[in-house]
């Protein structure tokens, strides 16, 4: 089992073509992450309408790197610009910025990259160990199954995302609504069109994804002021090198990071989490535990670790039960359904060559990525010395683009516009949008699957609790639920203190 | 914030209250072969409308004197928000190219106060690489206006 599929996969991505492709996507990626207001899912977004014409396994290898790309971007601005370009880098700007202010900048961007290669290396291992195994088991899963993972999916943002849970919540209803516009395609019925021509169509998720975290990124930034003061990168290979040397000193840091990344990562809203807890926990076993946040290597390695690791196991999730664990895994996703494939376990089954093709991309494209990133740091971090009144306009010229290219009609890049506001106002508001994106990509399947369990069981809700996988999965879904309802109460039982608030993902 | 909050709230809410009278129109109960199409919109939309009284409450009893955007922080959202749904407004006339071109020429002119040069360089530039890599390579076509239609394209 296994190996014969894994070989099959690289024989796939490591043909001349897909090697190329996997080089302009890290490339791309890493750009999309230095600039602000540009981020793994909406640069996924923005590039999806470019791939409707490339083979499949090609046009995923290109998405997925875009994405590695981003995830080693991040650290580029966290490190040199004490700017966390994803929300994931937020925890590595508490090391990494001081390092690089005290001259260790290549210190700390070799530790980064180094980490996130491990992490990502480790997630990857157990993908191609455990996608099958669960692909296998996703087989014998019915409706009511699947549409207990949804809710398990969209319980652990109200339960574990941290944050307000009610908006949480009505983040996700709002996303499921707003996917609810349009046809309906089991009875034929129009839906929420009020008589409006340009309502039928409904809302496009990578719109809303272009528009949410583009366009409202940049509102936001610009809110603050945005104004960078960069650290010389000091990057030279003998640094690299000498890094290295010192970096099997934290190897129970890396294993740590990458257990807790992977285990987060699975889960939606996993990254940003994990990349908290896992510097947490560096420092609490830390013997330096008072030099954290002055310019401590390990608490470089620790978020980068478990962000990656998390990063990269969101794909777990998307590939064998066609449920993404990030926004960006959502729209890959999306562009699977374009691509003319059905995301899910058949997948394993009827196109091997694109699944293991992808599995092996993801070994190729984190190798190439990080020799990339080391290569070329100094190139990257000369984009934010961009001016600003160059980069605002270029990126929402950007965004327009890819909003346009989706459908090729105007109310789509209006949508962008509307969903920027919305954006913007949802997240000073402490509205999350992460759950809002996945609502409004699995509406569909989620209603689907929500009607045929009832067909099946001819009305009465009890199918999800007697068939026993549906079962148990419902019922942790339905702990996940009660869990903001539950925790202060116990706490206050305890005694204990109070949470830290969790950043979010996008 | 507060106001701020409790706005958000209740348009959230009125959206539900939208929701659930079409949902009604529809038919939110059983129909003859399964659930009727407007049976999963309706009970989003009163999970949300609950959310929504919920969060209403929680933000009446909470303090807090923060405005939610203040007078300096709302002028540089705007000089983003204002110029580009400008850019939008005109390219429904004169098509994608030339109104990104006549965007990036006027924001940096404006906020950011570059030499014409430079503004010439990239205000035409960025639509011409925008044009060769989406129309030419990937055959994405992007909306057009009459200069486009002049130059044959």
């Amino acid at each position: 089992m296994g190996f014969e599929n894994i070989l099959l996969g690289f024989q796939i991505a490591v043909t001349p073509f897909n090697l190329f492709v996997a080089v302009v996507g890290i490339m791309l990626g890493t750009i999309i992450g230095v600039l602000p207001g540009l981020g793994g899912a909406n640069g996924v977004a923005i590039l999806l309408p470019l791939t409707f014409t490339m083979p499949p396994t090609s046009a995923i290898i290109l998405l997925t790197s875009l994405y590695w790309g981003a995830l080693f971007g991040g650290a580029i601005t966290s490190i040199l610009f004490n700017i966390p370009g994803e929300p994931w880098s937020v925890a590595t700007t508490f090391d990494g910025y001081p390092l690089a202010r005290q001259g260790k900048g290549g210190q700390a961007l070799t530790a980064a990259f180094t980490s996130s290669f491990v992490g990502a290396l480790f997630s990857i291992v157990l993908i191609t160990l455990f996608a099958p195994i669960l692909a296998e088991i996703a087989l014998k899963f019915g409706p009511p199954e699947f549409f207990a993972i949804q809710l398990l999916t969209f319980s652990s943002f109200v339960g574990l995302g941290g944050g307000n849970p009610l908006k949480s919540l009505v983040s996700i209803l709002l996303g499921f609504i707003l996917a609810a516009v349009g046809l309906d395609i089991v009875t034929g019925q129009l839906r929420m069109t009020f008589g409006v021509t340009e309502l039928m169509k409904g809302f496009d998720f990578i719109v809303a994804v272009i528009g949410l975290f583009g366009i409202g990124e940049i509102l936001l930034s610009v809110e603050e002021g945005l104004s960078f003061q960069g650290a010389h990168t000091g990057m030279k290979l003998g640094v690299v090198f000498e890094t290295w040397r010192i970096l099997p000193r934290y190897w129970r840091t890396f294993v740590r990071g990458s257990f807790i990344g992977f285990w987060m990562g699975f889960k939606p809203g996993g990254a940003t989490p994990a990349s908290f807890m896992s510097y947490a926990f560096a420092k609490r076993f830390s013997k330096n535990a008072d030099r954290f946040g002055k310019g401590e290597l390990e608490g470089v390695v620790a978020p980068e670790t478990a962000a990656h690791a998390a990063g990269v196991a969101a794909m777990l999730p998307m590939i064998t039960l066609g449920i993404p664990g990030s926004p960006t895994a959502a729209v890959m996703l999306g562009g699977l359904i374009i691509w003319g494939l059905q995301p899910g376990p058949m997948l394993f089954k009827e196109k091997p060559d694109f699944v293991w093709g992808l599995i092996a991309s993801m070994y190729t494209g984190n190798i190439i990525g990080v020799v990339m990133v080391l290569a070329f740091v100094p190139l990257f971090a000369a984009i934010l010395k961009i001016p600003f009144a160059i980069l605002t306009p270029l990126i929402v010229v950007i965004c327009a683009v890819g909003s346009y290219a989706v459908h090729n009609s105007m109310i789509d890049v209006w949508y962008m516009v509307i969903f920027g506001v919305v954006g913007y106002v949802f997240k000073k508001l402490d509205y999350p949008l992460a759950p809002l994106v996945l609502a409004l990509v699995l509406g569909d399947l989620a209603e689907n699957a929500l009607r045929q369990s009832l067909i099946m069981s001819q009305g009465s809700l009890g199918i999800f609790f007697t068939r026993p996988i549906s079962g148990v999965i419902m019922f942790i879904a339905i702990l996940f639920f009660l869990l903001p309802i539950v925790t202060p109460w116990w706490r206050r039982l305890r005694g204990g203190p109070m949470g830290t608030p969790a950043a979010r993902e996008t | 914030m507060r106001a701020a909050d409790l706005a958000t709230a209740v348009v959230l809410m009125a959206l539900g209250g939208l929701v659930i009278f079409d949902a009604v129109r529809l038919g939110y109960d059983w129909g003859s072969d399964g659930p009727k199409s407007g049976f999963f919109p309706f009970w989003l939309a009163v999970a949300m409308v609950v959310a929504c009284g919920l969060i209403v409450l929680q933000a009446l009893r909470q303090r807090t004197d923060k405005p939610f955007v203040s007078r300096a922080q709302l002028r540089p959202v705007l000089s983003v928000l204002l110029p580009a749904t400008a850019m939008v407004l005109v390219t429904e006339m004169v098509g994608l190219y030339v109104a990104a071109a006549i965007y990036i020429a006027f924001y940096m002119r404006w906020v950011g106060r570059h030499g014409w040069l430079p503004i010439a360089a990239l205000a035409l530039g960025i639509p011409i690489v925008t044009f060769v890599i989406f129309e030419r390579w990937f055959l994405v076509p992007m909306p057009k206006g009459p200069l486009e239609a002049w130059l044959g394209f």
